[in-house]
């Protein structure tokens, strides 16, 4: 099992500064959400821990070792990333694609084995795509192109998978699809999980550790339940909220409190 | 007693099996598309091979099947030459349909690795100004130096790769890096070869307008691209180099195939993306280049060969880019060689006029047509 680290990490890009001196751990077999306003150097964070910027200083550290001084196929076979908008060549098959996150598993001289075959054939069962297989990835609606996604990442086979947005563009039933089976690939082969996450109330829902950030810096982190606060909504987002236990899950339920639509008494009330 | 022991586990078996046939039955669509991509890749060799004994045998000195393999035979085994026909094809018609082939081939690799590097068809090495860099250097030293023969190539050579590394270093220049990299360094490096190719188009003009008239005429050859000087001298330097960059074009096919899917996901399954970058861009420079120089920049082969074979095979494949190219430079040449004395009083072509005014038409309906997609 894989430990991801940050210690002191600075992100920039070029003079800009995003992330300056963050420390922060991904916790093993588990489901973290980062969340945060626009800007706050969330997809920054993610960025850096999956070795696509390099750090100006401090270090990211899979299972204690520095993610840069591993070679980058190597560390592919334990780290898997879905950034928020790959692309789909014209014409590829969803088989084809989904085959494509075996590409750390194959050596130099070593093509396509059997066992590359049942990857990918366990990644299309677990994301319900096997009968779409055969099919052109552009033909495909968004939650459905999602999901191939999601199947390429999980043919990578990784212990640690950072996903960069994956529910966005996606209507809630298909936000909600996706996020039960990020879930089922946590709770079913204990990997690690890192979602960068808009939605705040899903982030409640289905994070066991929440990381918010403001300003390049992690202002809490914790259980939804410890974290998710009126106070925190009001300093992350500069939202004013009641937070009430969610109905279903009893896991915290923002609910926002803008200018229009609100009874004055309730104005008082906060 | 069979059917009483058989009906009630059917139902079972049925909807055991119903989902396992669907999916076996996808599974064969995908490779019925898989087989035909391939069989479609064999009909273009197929294409390729014929009409390179057609223009070896057809044309304005035709020479049958028997005796050009006489021909070939007798030469390789210093046998007996049939006058005037071994001198023909040994010296012109065969060298001359061998660099052919190896420059489409190489044409038509360097365009698909562009094209597939930056996702876009724009991209070709003919388009961004790299081809136009090896014949700009090509002009300069057969006016300004006076030089001629192997010098020319090598200036040709040189031209296209100094080319390239100014539109590289302009293009992934500091100052524009950010979260938005990927499609955007493709396009930047677009425009900046547009822009390239402008300034060296005014050098080459500016250059022609000051050269007395046969060093222009020397020159033009270079601003064409034309088979007409094919010799075994210069098929031997393209075979080599294509000895050295198809294995590379190979090694390198695999990583192309994840960058197709964008940086991110690229790096995330494991490519470095920036090296593999420079790796691709070399290749496919060096491969547009050696073809520049053995018979000077065929335009738009690049171009074309890439869409093309896509539109043919229906999914991106180098080997049917490469395949094309070849297509595209043989017919071509042919057309220009033996029918376009036909219907212009005798007079034959370079081949580069002739895939230029292909090009042009088929470069105006890809804008048209993807600008439609896009709105």
């Amino acid at each position: 099992m894989a430990v991801l680290n940050a210690k002191d990490l600075t992100l920039k890009y070029d003079q800009r500064c995003v992330v300056d001196g963050l420390s922060v751990e991904i916790p093993e077999g588990r489901v973290t959400m980062i969340v945060g306003a626009n800007a706050c150097g969330k997809s920054t964070l993610l960025r850096g821990l999956s070795r696509l910027l390099k750090p100006a200083g401090g270090t990211v550290t899979l299972d204690g070792k520095d993610i840069h001084t591993r070679p980058a196929r190597e560390l592919a076979r334990t780290l898997g990333l879905l950034p928020q908008h790959p692309t789909a060549p014209d014409g590829i098959t969803v088989r084809d694609l989904v085959g494509r996150g075996r590409y750390p598993h194959q050596g130099f001289f070593r093509s396509w084995s059997p066992q590359d075959d049942l990857a990918v054939q366990q990644a299309l069962e677990a994301t319900d795509t096997l009968e779409l297989a055969g099919r052109n990835v552009d033909e495909l609606s968004g939650g459905q192109r999602q999901r191939v996604w999601i199947a390429m990442a999980l043919a990578q086979e990784t212990d640690v998978l950072l996903l960069d947005e994956p529910t966005t563009y996606l209507d809630l039933a298909h936000q909600v699809e996706v996020l039960d089976l990020i879930t089922d690939l946590n709770r079913r082969r204990g990997t690690t999980v890192a979602i960068v996450l808009h939605d705040l109330n899903l982030a409640a829902r289905y994070a066991d550790n929440v990381i918010a950030m403001k300003a390049g810096a992690v202002v809490a982190q914790g259980t939804p339940r410890d974290v998710v606060t009126e106070g925190l909504v009001r300093n992350v987002f500069n939202l004013e909220s009641r937070v009430i236990p969610d109905p279903v899950s009893a896991t915290p339920l923002i609910i926002p409190i803008g200018r229009h639509h609100v009874p004055t008494e309730l104005e008082l009330v906060s | 007693m069979t059917l009483k022991a058989t009906t009630p586990t059917r139902p079972d078996a049925l909807s055991d099996r119903a989902p396992k046939t669907a999916s076996q039955g996808l599974d064969l669509i995908g490779q019925r598309r898989g087989r035909a991509g391939l069989n479609r890749t064999s009909v273009l060799a197929a294409g390729v091979v014929l009409l390179f004994f057609a223009s070896v045998l057809l044309g304005s000195y035709t020479v049958t099947i028997p005796d050009f393999f006489t021909i070939v035979a007798n030469h390789l085994t210093g046998g007996a030459k049939i006058p005037g026909a071994s001198f023909i094809v040994m010296e012109n018609k065969l060298p001359r349909a061998v660099i052919g082939t190896m420059i489409g081939l190489a044409f038509g690799l360097a365009g698909a690795l562009f094209q597939t590097m930056l996702r876009n068809p724009l991209a070709s090495p003919d388009i961004i100004g790299i081809s136009y860099g090896a014949s700009a250097a090509a002009v300069v030293a057969i006016v300004i130096f006076g030089a001629s023969g192997a010098a020319v190539s090598g200036a040709a050579l040189g031209g296209a790769l100094g080319v390239a590394a100014l539109i590289y270093a302009i293009s992934s220049g500091t100052g524009m890096r950010g979260a938005g990299r990927g499609n955007a360094a493709g396009n930047r490096l677009v425009l900046a070869g547009v822009g390239i190719a402008a300034a060296l188009h005014a050098v080459v003009n500016f250059l022609m307008t000051r050269a007395d008239i046969r060093t222009a005429a020397d020159a033009l050859v270079w601003l064409n691209g034309s088979l007409n000087s094919a010799s075994w001298d210069r098929a031997a330097v393209l075979f080599l180099a294509l000895a050295v960059l198809l294995p590379a074009v190979a090694v390198i096919s695999g990583p192309l195939r994840l960058l197709e899917l964008g940086d991110d996901t690229a790096a995330g399954l494991g490519i470095r993306v920036n090296p593999t970058r420079l790796a691709l861009v070399v290749i496919a420079v060096t491969l547009a280049a050696v073809a520049t120089a053995a018979a000077g920049p065929v335009s738009f082969v690049a171009f074309l060969a890439g869409p093309i074979a896509r539109r043919f095979t229906r999914k991106a494949s180098l080997p049917a880019s490469a395949l094309v190219g070849a297509l595209i430079v043989l017919a071509a040449d042919y057309f220009a060689a033996n029918i376009a004395p036909l219907l212009l009083d005798g007079t034959a072509l370079p081949v580069g006029v002739v895939t230029g005014a292909l090009g042009a038409p088929f470069l105006l309906w890809l804008l048209v047509t993807n600008n439609r997609k896009d709105a």
